[in-house]
């Protein structure tokens, strides 16, 4: 977790807006605050604006998401800033995600009436997903997740392929961005819109990566190892983003 | 560079995008005939029990859309009178509805729903109870998103009955939708119309209000602004009243206006067990008290015995959690005191 945390938070830019969830998410753009980039602007979709995070909120409209913040506005406002596209980033989770960076948070089975599990459904997800110039998931890896079929498209990635979002109406140059898991970071093609990995993380080798994918992934020409936490990252995220370790547990680094 | 914008006669094309079921009616005349004839325009006292409110302003069948935001800043006190005194066949805005759907599964109340996100507490996990409600079919499910429910809000509280929106395109979340696929008039651009949604009531928690219904909220609205004005009727509880003079001071902070209101009631805490801002955190242990017992039949039946069926007020069921103990190591929390 505090792997992908810290490979998270290097993606943020200065000076650019990511709306967050609870959780690792959070942390991540914390952690970019402290470390990389401190004028980065952290929104929560209920209303929340700049807050100076005093510790991790449990829900994105607690209080802690607005303590001592610039604003305390509403969804609509976080959701039409989105749609104006003032926001550069956001961060999704879901149960399945598929090749193209669809996302599933809605349900498992084929009867929608009666599905097997029910999920929450997609929340601001599908929101977030439709407007935010670029989405990013920090998720675990394996066969059941990263599925050749989800069961319910919940929130956009790239749909069907090429050109799809903007087919069906969804702002240009909108999309999946990374998915920053357990055992690698996988970008999209340009071309294709697949996933295609980047990094992978130490100790770690592409038929670990494969084994645990349920659909052919795309390779990176300059296929790298992850750059691992550095001391000062550590220090940071375990001090002063999740002393309680909430987020990042306390079986240590994982 | 001036507008380059020529009209266009363009054939007109709506299509269905989803096959979900529309629970409300989003007629905006039919909505300004209530308006105009219901809603009370006279500055009078609305103050009046949570008891009262329920049995007079709650039927049986009601949509019902709750403010705040799940566990935060929530009208816990009339969720559990609702459940008490054993509402049925209610349908539910679902957006971001996380205590408050728990609370009203636990009661049997709700047959539909609007999803936005249901079932799960965000950080804290699902509610089993909740999960298998959905998943036995017993609730009837339309799906949408937290943006396309705020905006429906948003268009019954401009009277109108629809709004054009650019989210849930080419997902399945739209195909279980009610949206309908359109193009923009002007640029001939893809949308989907959202219908308005009017709820037959609201219920929400505020900071402060006046006897006659005139509300300041704190911090985050949410989607309460466009909800308190998108509802026919709508029932107001406040952690605290204060004289008109309070809310006439700095009238730019008025969030709900009086003649929006139908019922006011003053309850201390209350968005018990819920996070109010500036006023007190949520308490966590008791949610998951909550999610440990509604895994099991049995022990859900004794938990509500203990804090929901078997206590005839509000203020009796703070008594069960701890009383006013708890109530201060709440506010210490949410107000980072240090001890």
């Amino acid at each position: 977790m505090e792997l992908m945390i810290c490979l998270a938070s290097r993606y943020l830019e200065d000076d650019s807006i990511v709306v967050v969830g609870t959780g690792a998410p959070c942390a991540a753009a914390m952690l970019a605050q402290k470390m990389y980039s401190p004028r980065l602007m952290i929104m929560f979709e209920a209303g929340g604006i700049g807050p100076l995070l005093p510790s991790m909120p449990i829900s994105v409209g607690d209080s802690r998401t607005f303590y001592r913040g610039l604003g305390a506005s509403s969804m609509p406002e976080i959701m039409e800033t989105c749609q104006r596209g003032l926001v550069d980033y956001t961060f999704l989770g879901g149960a399945q995600i598929d090749m193209y960076g669809n996302i599933n948070s809605t349900m498992v089975g084929t009867d929608h009436a009666r599905p097997k599990v029910r999920f929450p459904g997609s929340g601001g997800a599908n929101d977030l997903a439709s407007f935010c110039w670029k989405t990013m998931m920090i998720t675990p890896q394996d066969k059941r997740r990263f599925t050749e079929k989800i069961d319910f498209v919940t929130s956009p990635g790239y749909l069907d392929g090429p050109g799809a979002r903007e087919a069906a109406g969804l702002p240009p140059g909108t999309g999946p961005y990374k998915v920053i898991t357990d055992l690698c970071v996988i970008g999209f093609d340009g071309e294709s819109k697949r996933m295609k990995v980047e990094n992978i993380h130490p100790g770690l080798d592409r038929e670990v990566i494969a084994e645990n994918t349920g659909f052919e992934l795309l390779w990176s020409e300059n296929l790298v190892q992850s750059e691992p936490p550095t001391a000062a990252e550590l220090q940071c995220l375990r001090e002063e983003v999740d002393p309680y370790r909430y987020i990042i547990g306390r079986s240590g680094p994982g | 560079m001036g507008n380059t914008y020529q009209p266009v006669e363009r054939a007109v094309s709506y299509q269905p995008a989803g096959e979900g079921k529309i629970f409300t009616d989003p007629d905006a005349d039919k909505a300004r005939e209530y308006f105009y004839h219901e809603k009370p325009r006279k500055m009078v006292s609305k103050e009046t029990s949570v008891k009262e409110a329920v049995s007079a302003l709650v039927k049986d069948g009601d949509y019902i859309g709750v403010g705040g935001f799940g566990a935060n800043r929530i009208p816990t006190a009339i969720l559990h009178e609702i459940v008490r005194q054993n509402k049925k066949n209610l349908g539910l805005a679902g957006h971001t509805a996380t205590h408050d759907f728990q609370i009203l599964v636990a009661g049997n109340c709700i047959n539909r729903c609007d999803i936005a996100y249901i079932v799960g507490l965000e950080a804290r996990g699902l509610s089993k109870m909740a999960r298998r409600a959905v998943e036995s079919g017993a609730i009837e499910i339309t799906e949408w998103t937290n943006a396309a429910l705020a905006w429906r809000y948003k268009a019954a509280s401009m009277g109108v009955s629809f709004l054009p929106v650019r989210c849930m395109l080419g997902t399945d979340t739209a195909k279980y939708s009610a949206a309908v696929k359109m193009e923009c008039p002007f640029t001939g651009s893809v949308y989907l119309a959202v219908p308005a949604l009017y709820p037959d009531l609201a219920i929400i928690h505020v900071h402060r209000a006046d006897v006659y219904g005139n509300c300041q909220i704190d911090g985050i609205m949410v989607s309460d602004y466009d909800l308190a004005r998108a509802a026919k009727r709508l029932i107001v509880t406040t952690e605290r009243f204060v004289p008109n003079e309070v809310i006439r001071r700095e009238p730019a902070r008025t969030a709900i206006p009086y003649y929006l209101v139908d019922a006011v009631i003053e309850v201390p805490f209350g968005s018990y067990p819920g996070n109010m801002a500036y006023e007190y955190y949520s308490d966590e242990e008791h949610l998951r008290q909550w999610l440990d017992a509604d895994g099991d039949d049995e022990k859900l039946k004794d938990f509500l015995e203990k804090h929901l069926y078997g206590v005839p007020d509000f203020e009796a069921y703070l008594q069960t959690v701890g009383g006013l103990k708890k109530l201060q190591k709440l506010r210490s929390l949410e107000n980072l005191v240090e001890k």
